[in-house]
Formats: C-alpha cells, sequence, structure tokens
C-alpha cells in the first residue's frame, strides 16, 4: 500500500513538499498575509493579483481564522484558526487538474489507491463580490481542496481567469497520517503534535469568540474600520485600505459568532465589507500609485 | 451513408446538468440542421458522462438538400413603399416576385432557391453556432478565453465520414483524438467512427451511457448487498446523481460503528446521501442495517481498501458531530429550545423567530375557525414547536434537518402525533412535486407560517421582481396555493391577510389587495402548469372579487370543460356576436348600454320577448346554482340563451330606423353581457 511504501509525512513536510512542489511549477512562494483572515483568498497576492491583465503565479500558506468554528478544542474535527495552502494561477494553465493531481502524489496521495474525485461547487464570497466554478475535490469521500476558477472579484470580471486552489492542511494531514483527530496531527515529524501547540489557544479562543467578545466594541470597530478604509481611499492609499476590509471582515465574523444576527442584519454587514473591497479593487486597476501622484 | 460524430471533452461537469446539456446538444444540433432541411431527430443520440459530452447521427447525406424557401410580403393593395422594401430586403426585383392568393386575400411572394451545401461545412457552422449559444444554466471562462462553457473544454472531437470536421471553439481545435478514464487508461486515443469510438472507451474504463452506468451501480450495489443479506434504500434522485459523478463505478461495502446506530434514521441517512453520497442499506426488517455502499470511478491496487476506509473514516466524523448534538439537544425538552427563539432574529425589521411564533399563534387561531377538521389546542401545541428545532446544535450543523429534527425530539417528550407531524410536515411542499401534507393540523400550521412571511416582507414592500425572489417568497406562495387547492381549503384568504396584517402591527397601511393579486397570478401559472388555457383562467381570475382560491379553481375546471362542448361553443358564438354589436354601437355613440334597463314595453317582435324572458329566468337560476357552488350547472343554464340570441339575430333587425327601439334592442344585447358576467369574462375567451 501506499502508505507502506512512503513514510507518513508530517504537516510541517506536507508544507514543504508543496511549496516546493509549485515552486518547481513556476509559483512565487509568498508568506502569510499577517492579519487575520477568514481564508487564503483575503491575501492580497490572491484578491488584488487575481485582477488586471498581468500574468501571476503564487503559493503561500494563509493561517485563517473562523471564530464560529470554535469547539472549545473538544471536537476532533473542527477549529477556528487553521491553516490553507493557497496557489494561485494566472491564467489558468491547460493542464490544470493533472497538475493538481500530480501535487497530490507528492505528498502521498497516488490515484492507483485512492478514489479522487472533482464533485461541482460553485464557489461564492459575497463578502469578497467574488464568484468562481470549479469543484471541491474528493479523496476517498472527503473534502481536500477547493478548486475554483475565479469568474470575478469585487464585482468586477476577471480577465483572464486564474485558478485558485485551496488545500486544506489538515485534514490531508489528518487523512494521509491515519490520525482521527486533528490535535493527534504529528506536527514536526518529532513526536510534538498540533495539540502541544494549539490546543490551548483553540481553548481560549473559543472561549473569547462566543463569551467574552464584546459586540459593542466590535460593532464600533467595523463603523471605524469602514471610514478609515473610505478616507484611505481618497488618499489612494489602496493597501492600507484594503486592510481595513480585512479588519471588518473579522469583526463581521467575531460578530457573527456570537450569533445575534439576524439573516438580514448578516446580508447588511457582508454587504457592507463587499462595498469596501469593490472600492479596493477598483482602485487596484484604476489609480495611480503615491509614487505616480502629482 | 455517411455519420457524423461529436464528443467535447471537458473537465467535470456537475452531475445535474448533464442530462439536460446532451438534450440540448441534441436539440440544437438537430434545429440547426433542420434549417437546412435536414430531419435527422429520429437518427441523433447524445450521451453524456462526467467529463464527455457526446453526439451522434447517423445517415447523413454528403450535400443537404436543394430547398425552396418561400416568405410573405405586403398585401398586393398596400403601398409601393412597403412592397420595395420587401423586394430589396429579400434581394429580387419586381418581376421575381409571385403574386398569390391567400384566405386573407391577394400577397406578394418572394420565392429562394438554397443551394445544397457539403455536409462538412454545414456541420462545421451549426456546431460552432451551437457551442457559442448553449444554454447552460450557469457557465464559465477560463485561461484567457472569451467563450463560455460549464467547465474548461480540453478536447473536441468532431469527426463526419470519418475525417475531421475542423471544428474550433475556445481556442480548442477539433481532432479524432480522445482520451480514456482520468485515471486508469489516460492514454490517448485516435477514433474513426462512433463504433471505434466506444469501442476504445470501453476498453478505457468509460461507460458512455448513463443508462447503462445507472443499470450497473443497481446491479453491482444489489449484489453486494444481497451477499450480506441487505436490500439498497430506493432513492432514484440519489441514483441519477452518482451516475453522474464516474465513468467506471466501482461498488464498495463499508461500515458504520454501532454505536451512531442509535441515531435516528434521518439523521444517518441524511449525512450519507447529501454530504458522501454513499448509499443506505436496509436490513430484512427495513430497519437502517449498519453499512452503506460508496460508488468509487475507479479500481485500485488495494481493491478499494484505502476508498472504503476513508469512506468510513469521514463518515464517522460526521456521525460523531451529529450524536454530539443529538445528546446535547435531549437534555432540555424541545419547548426548551422554543424559548431560545427569542434570541433568534427573523428579520431585522420583523422581530426574532420567537415574535413570529406569537403571530402564527394568533393567525392560526382565525384560520382554524375555517378548518371544522383542525383541533384548535393542537394547532396551537404544533405552532409552538414548529420552529424550536432551529435552536437545535443539529439543526444549526445540518440546517436539512429542520423540520425533521423537530419531529423526533417532539415524539421523545410524548407529544401528539398530530403535534410532531405538522413539526415536520409545515414545511413541506418544499416544491411543485413535493409531498403535500394533508393532516389538518399539519396544513393549517403549513399555511399559517407562509401567510405570516408573506405579510411580514409585504408590509416592507419586500416583493419578488422579475428573477429576483432571494426570500423564496414566490415558492411560499406557489407552496400555498397547492396546499389550499390540495385540501380544498375554504379560505377568504383576503380577510385572513387583513389578520395577518394586523399582527404586524404595521403602521403603514398595508394594501393587501396586491398580495392577493400575487396570489391569483401564481394560482394562474399553478393552472396553467395543469394543462389549462390561459384565456379561460383569465376568464374567471380576472372577473371577480372572489378570494377564494378554492371555488375560483372548481370555476376555471367547469369553464374549461364546458367551453370545449358544442354547447359551449355554440354559446361563445352567439355570445361574440351579441357584444361586438354592441361594443361598436357603443363606441360609435359614446353611451353605455349595460348601464340602464330595458324598455320592456318596447320589446315588440315576440323573439325580443322571449330573450327579455330566458334572460330574466337564466339570471335567476344561474345566481342560484353559483350560490351552491354549482359551476357546472350554471353553465349549461346560460346555455339555454343561445336559442333565443340566434332568434332575435335572425329575426331582428338591430339598425332600425327608430332611434329609441334600436338603443333598447343593444340594452337587451348588452344584458346578455352582463348575466353571462356573473359566470365568467366571456369576452376573454379565445377561440
Amino acid at each position: 500500500m501506499a502508505d507502506v511504501v512512503h513514510p507518513r509525512p508530517s504537516f510541517q513536510s506536507i508544507i514543504l513538499a508543496l511549496q516546493v512542489f509549485w515552486a518547481k511549477r513556476g509559483c512565487t512562494i509568498l508568506q502569510p498575509y499577517d492579519m487575520e483572515v477568514g481564508a487564503g483568498t483575503f491575501h492580497p497576492a490572491t484578491l488584488l493579483r487575481a485582477l488586471g491583465p498581468e500574468p501571476w503565479a503564487c503559493a503561500y500558506v494563509q493561517p485563517s481564522r473562523r471564530p464560529a468554528d470554535g469547539r472549545y478544542g473538544d471536537n476532533p474535527n473542527r477549529l477556528q484558526h487553521y491553516y490553507q495552502f493557497q496557489v494561485l494561477l494566472k491564467p489558468s494553465p491547460k493542464e490544470a487538474q493533472n497538475l493538481y493531481i500530480e501535487s497530490l502524489a507528492d505528498i502521498g496521495i497516488h490515484p492507483n489507491f485512492h478514489d479522487l474525485r472533482f464533485v461541482e461547487d460553485d464557489w461564492e464570497s459575497p463578502t469578497l463580490g467574488a464568484w468562481g466554478l470549479g469543484w471541491e475535490v474528493w479523496c476517498d469521500g472527503m473534502e481536500i481542496t477547493q478548486f475554483t476558477y475565479f469568474q470575478q472579484i469585487g464585482g468586477i470580471d476577471c480577465a483572464p481567469v486564474s485558478l485558485e486552489l485551496t488545500y486544506g492542511l489538515e485534514r490531508l494531514a489528518m487523512y494521509i497520517q491515519g490520525v482521527n483527530d486533528i490535535f493527534k496531527i504529528d506536527f514536526n515529524g518529532s513526536g510534538l503534535l498540533y495539540g502541544d501547540i494549539f490546543h490551548r489557544s483553540e481553548v481560549e479562543f473559543s472561549i473569547f469568540n462566543f463569551e467574552y467578545s464584546n459586540v459593542k466594541t466590535l460593532s464600533r470597530h467595523f463603523e471605524d474600520a469602514e471610514q478609515e478604509c473610505r478616507a484611505l481611499l481618497r488618499g489612494s492609499l489602496l493597501f492600507p485600505a484594503y486592510d481595513q476590509c480585512m479588519k471588518a471582515s473579522h469583526c463581521f465574523n467575531l460578530l457573527d459568532a456570537r450569533g445575534i444576527l439576524s439573516v438580514p442584519e448578516r446580508a447588511a454587514y457582508i454587504s457592507r465589507v463587499r462595498g469596501m473591497v469593490r472600492a479596493c479593487c477598483e482602485a487596484w486597476l484604476t489609480c495611480p500609485t503615491p509614487s505616480q501622484r502629482a | 451513408m455517411p455519420e457524423f460524430m461529436l464528443e467535447i471533452l471537458s473537465e467535470e461537469i456537475p452531475s445535474c446538468s448533464q442530462k439536460r446539456a446532451a438534450d440540448a446538444l441534441k436539440r440544437l444540433i438537430c434545429s440547426g440542421l433542420a434549417l437546412s432541411g435536414l430531419i435527422v431527430a429520429d437518427r441523433a443520440c447524445a450521451f453524456v458522462t462526467p467529463r464527455r459530452l457526446v453526439l451522434m447521427i447517423t445517415d447523413l447525406p454528403i450535400f443537404s438538400p436543394f430547398i425552396c424557401k418561400e416568405r410573405r410580403g405586403p398585401h398586393v393593395n398596400s403601398s409601393g413603399e412597403s412592397l420595395e422594401g420587401f423586394l430589396k430586403a429579400n434581394g429580387i426585383t419586381r418581376a421575381q416576385a409571385e403574386i398569390r392568393q391567400t384566405p386573407k386575400g391577394a400577397f406578394y411572394f418572394a420565392l429562394m432557391e438554397q443551394k445544397g451545401t457539403m455536409m462538412a461545412t454545414l456541420l462545421k457552422q451549426v456546431v460552432e453556432s451551437t457551442l457559442a449559444d448553449f444554454p447552460w444554466s450557469r457557465s464559465m471562462r477560463w485561461g484567457p478565453t472569451h467563450e463560455r462553457w460549464i467547465r474548461p473544454i480540453r478536447r473536441i472531437l468532431c469527426l463526419f465520414e470519418e475525417r475531421i470536421v475542423p471544428v474550433r471553439f475556445a481556442g480548442v481545435e477539433a481532432s479524432n483524438v480522445s482520451e480514456g478514464h482520468r485515471f486508469l487508461a489516460p492514454a490517448v486515443f485516435s477514433v474513426r467512427d462512433f463504433r471505434c469510438y466506444q469501442q476504445n472507451l470501453r476498453n478505457a474504463y468509460v461507460i458512455l451511457d448513463p443508462a447503462e452506468r445507472v443499470h450497473r451501480i443497481r446491479q453491482q450495489a444489489e449484489w453486494i448487498a444481497a451477499a450480506e443479506g441487505l436490500t439498497v434504500r430506493k432513492d432514484e434522485s440519489l441514483f441519477a446523481e452518482i451516475s453522474g459523478l464516474v465513468e467506471w463505478p466501482m461498488i464498495l461495502i463499508g461500515k458504520i460503528e454501532k454505536k451512531f446506530m442509535s441515531l435516528p434514521k434521518e439523521v444517518i441517512i441524511t449525512v450519507m446521501r447529501v454530504y458522501q453520497k454513499t448509499l443506505a442499506l436496509l436490513e430484512a426488517d427495513d430497519t437502517l442495517a449498519p453499512n452503506f455502499l460508496v460508488v468509487s470511478n475507479t479500481e485500485t491496487a488495494d481493491n478499494g481498501r484505502s476508498i472504503i476506509s476513508g469512506n468510513e473514516r469521514v463518515l464517522q466524523a460526521r456521525l460523531a458531530d451529529a450524536q454530539f448534538f443529538w445528546e446535547q439537544d435531549r437534555c432540555q425538552p424541545l419547548q426548551h429550545w422554543g424559548s431560545k427563539l427569542t434570541e433568534r432574529v427573523f428579520h431585522a425589521r420583523l422581530g426574532t423567530v420567537a415574535d413570529k411564533v406569537e403571530r402564527m399563534r394568533k393567525l392560526a387561531a382565525v384560520v382554524a375557525e375555517y378548518m371544522p377538521t383542525a383541533n384548535l389546542a393542537l394547532v396551537d401545541r404544533a405552532v409552538l414547536l414548529a420552529k424550536a428545532d432551529l435552536a437545535t446544535g443539529m439543526v444549526g450543523e445540518f440546517p436539512e434537518l429542520q423540520g425533521v429534527m423537530g419531529r423526533c425530539y417532539a415524539l421523545r417528550d410524548g407529544e401528539r402525533s398530530e403535534v410532531y407531524n405538522a413539526i415536520a410536515e409545515h414545511y413541506r411542499p418544499l416544491g411543485q412535486s413535493d409531498f403535500c401534507p394533508s393532516a389538518p393540523v399539519s396544513v393549517c400550521v403549513a399555511l399559517v407560517d407562509r401567510i405570516d412571511t408573506l405579510i411580514g416582507f409585504w408590509t416592507l414592500s419586500e416583493k419578488p421582481t422579475g428573477s429576483k425572489d432571494p426570500l423564496a417568497l414566490r415558492r411560499a406562495v406557489l407552496t400555498g396555493i397547492r396546499i389550499i387547492i390540495e385540501n380544498k381549503l375554504r379560505i377568504p384568504l383576503i380577510i385572513v391577510f387583513k389578520k395577518a396584517a394586523a399582527l404586524y402591527h404595521s403602521t403603514e397601511s398595508l394594501n393587501v389587495h396586491s398580495l392577493f393579486v400575487f396570489f391569483t397570478a401564481r394560482l394562474k401559472a399553478h393552472l396553467q402548469e395543469k394543462g389549462v388555457r390561459h384565456d379561460i383562467i383569465a376568464a374567471v381570475l380576472e372577473s371577480g372579487q372572489d378570494d377564494d382560491l378554492v371555488r375560483l379553481s372548481s370555476r376555471v375546471d367547469a369553464l374549461a370543460h364546458f367551453i370545449d362542448t358544442q354547447d359551449g361553443i355554440n354559446l361563445l358564438r352567439a355570445h361574440r356576436r351579441a357584444m361586438s354589436i354592441v361594443r361598436r354601437e357603443q363606441q360609435k355613440n359614446r353611451v353605455a348600454y349595460n348601464r340602464e334597463p330595458v324598455d320592456v314595453n318596447l320589446l315588440g317582435e315576440s323573439v325580443e320577448c322571449a330573450l327579455e324572458s330566458q334572460l330574466v329566468i337564466v339570471r335567476k337560476n344561474c345566481n342560484d346554482a353559483i350560490k351552491k357552488e354549482r359551476f357546472c350547472d350554471a353553465l349549461r343554464i346560460l346555455s339555454q340563451l343561445r336559442v333565443p340570441i340566434d332568434n332575435f339575430f335572425e329575426c331582428v333587425k338591430i339598425n332600425c330606423d327608430n332611434k329609441r327601439l334600436k338603443e333598447n334592442r343593444l340594452k337587451l344585447l348588452s344584458r346578455v353581457g352582463t348575466v353571462m358576467g356573473t359566470v365568467a369574462d366571456f369576452a376573454k375567451i379565445k377561440g
């Protein structure tokens, strides 16, 4: 069996293998963005760079936060802070699916032993005003990757179209290592487990997300970020303005985790973030950089 | 004779779009060829797999036939200008245009001959325009291309008479090459004709025909199940969906851990079918077996061992989640979760779900009055608990289980069967073909829930427009109509709407009639789907102020039936004749003849008197029949007017010199319209 032939890769060696694989295929290996984001798509290297005509190819790990998914470290399958491995290829290459399948073989998932399936999943991020068509990739019934051809970002058509691959690193590691508990993932190959590093922060952040976060403060921070974003855009300071979008989005996610937002209230918050993101995307495509300003 | 084949090899096509795509490909190419006089639909065959869309047409000629087209132009008496335009548009001279007699008079005709085209040239055109204009419900661009398809196209194989038809689309040039199963036989192979193609595919682990894949899945599934003494749970839509996920179905059996089998079977089945696309198995006594079937798309070196263990682990993880919620939710009775609804906002401007439940309880009391079979106490209990499961962990995690979980929890709490069934059933029907509840308590809760939601959004002026209906209000109306009609609920909707609006304490006065108009518009669509002619529906729905949908729909049924009988045809003809005279005279003289009564003293002729007295009798009998809701009788009674009307036209000259006599006769005729109008607006009926 494949598992016998290949030594079980640790969490970090999976990341290293993916980085090497994609670096060899022309991707620039970037580092995570240094702010709280809900997914790797928020990284400006994806969100902004996927717009406009210039070719672009990058890969990076992005720590991602989904406050509502916290389970106080009790659930073996769920975290409020986890890692995505993100690849962005613009324009999307012809052999995209085969490239992706090759990358899986490099981390120990070979189609000779596994049932790999591309199952329809229309991806949409109302917060980013973005959507794309593609699949979730299933390995033996488990979703391991989101495979998306971006059609729009910030409400703007993507031309050319980019391909976004998002590997769920914890799931992949659990699967490859054959463990049933996220916290039991072998992190470094020398006995350090995922839980040794992250269990306490999962517990504490769950308590914060669900019990301690301050609704009034968060709503105020959201308002501030929104105003800041507009002001910065007026000054053509695109990247600082876009940081405010990520801040606002995270405030919204924290508010959402408190379970107090109604469907329409959620929709209103989402549409406000979308408005900010859209303005930033438009600025990315049209505004001069500060050095070009008069 | 020569054969045509086309394969579009793309990245994976969503399962639910495949059948429609194959049908559309066949329809569009065939209709494209039909424009050149080739009728080939019975010789065309379309197939689809997750990666291929295929069309094959046999027995095509080498040239498309010589055809003659004709186009009708202006009337011979029309202006020279329109003739000039017609000649110019068709590129012919006056001498080439032909004059022909038609039932509507003499017209110019342009006759154009179309020479046959080389078939390969024609096929290239038809295929390219079909691909460019394909009716995908949602399509995409990829890479640098501007063309759209459902997913990126990787190859096009297009052959006519064993030669490549050089189709080009989205940067792909057609060839005679295809490839096999993505993992089991990825090598390319070249193709001579369709038979060769099919042979190659089979050797390359691809079953082209979806029906054959379904058959194979079913056969394997039943065989494996039987070996374990089990049967496969019937689930046609899941079979169809799975057959669109695989090119080479291989079925494997996995185990569900014993400890999860105490979960309600609805939970296990939902998790398996919605999230894992795996088939459920049943024991001999129809209880859920602790096994599942997974349909994989490949054969592996370890005979599927890794695939089974992987699927088992994924299922276990999901069931572990479910079990956690199942245990947590049951620490409290369902009513407790209901009390949490005060924290759950239904809509920012419409209050919480708890507010909604309170309104629904009051409205249910009103609606239940019109439902003699619904026990009010049970209705109230059911409403109180209907939304409670929304606050449970299980429904939070698996929203598809709303209602189903409420039922499970209520059953455990010892609620009455009417109550727990209503909790599950009040969301139904989900659509036009879904089950419609018939138990009185369920019916009452289902209807009240929809009316409360609709009135709420109407007070906010959040009405569906065009294709936009994010809150699924149109569906709420359609399913509400089904609940009313199928259960024959006699409910004055306007009154109920007004009560529902009052419960919102809306300060703006709400026009409940606009909601009712929305209902009648949907009722029209509902009846039209059942095959009733739209003019007949309009004749009933647009005539009166009736707000009882059951009565309206039985009126429509009666009229639809009547209008096709000889009596109906004759009566309609008589009505039309009478009304066209009245209308013409009204327009000419600017008088409304139906406003004033007929002067009996002016009725000289016997046929006039006969019509008048028959109108009096018919009117009375007709009203009686309508009161008793015997609409077929009412129409039969109306048909007694036909003979006196015909006699009247035969013996009486309306346009007589005596102005008073003439007016009186027009008044008499317009009364025919008034009396008939009490049943339906016959003027709206075509035919």
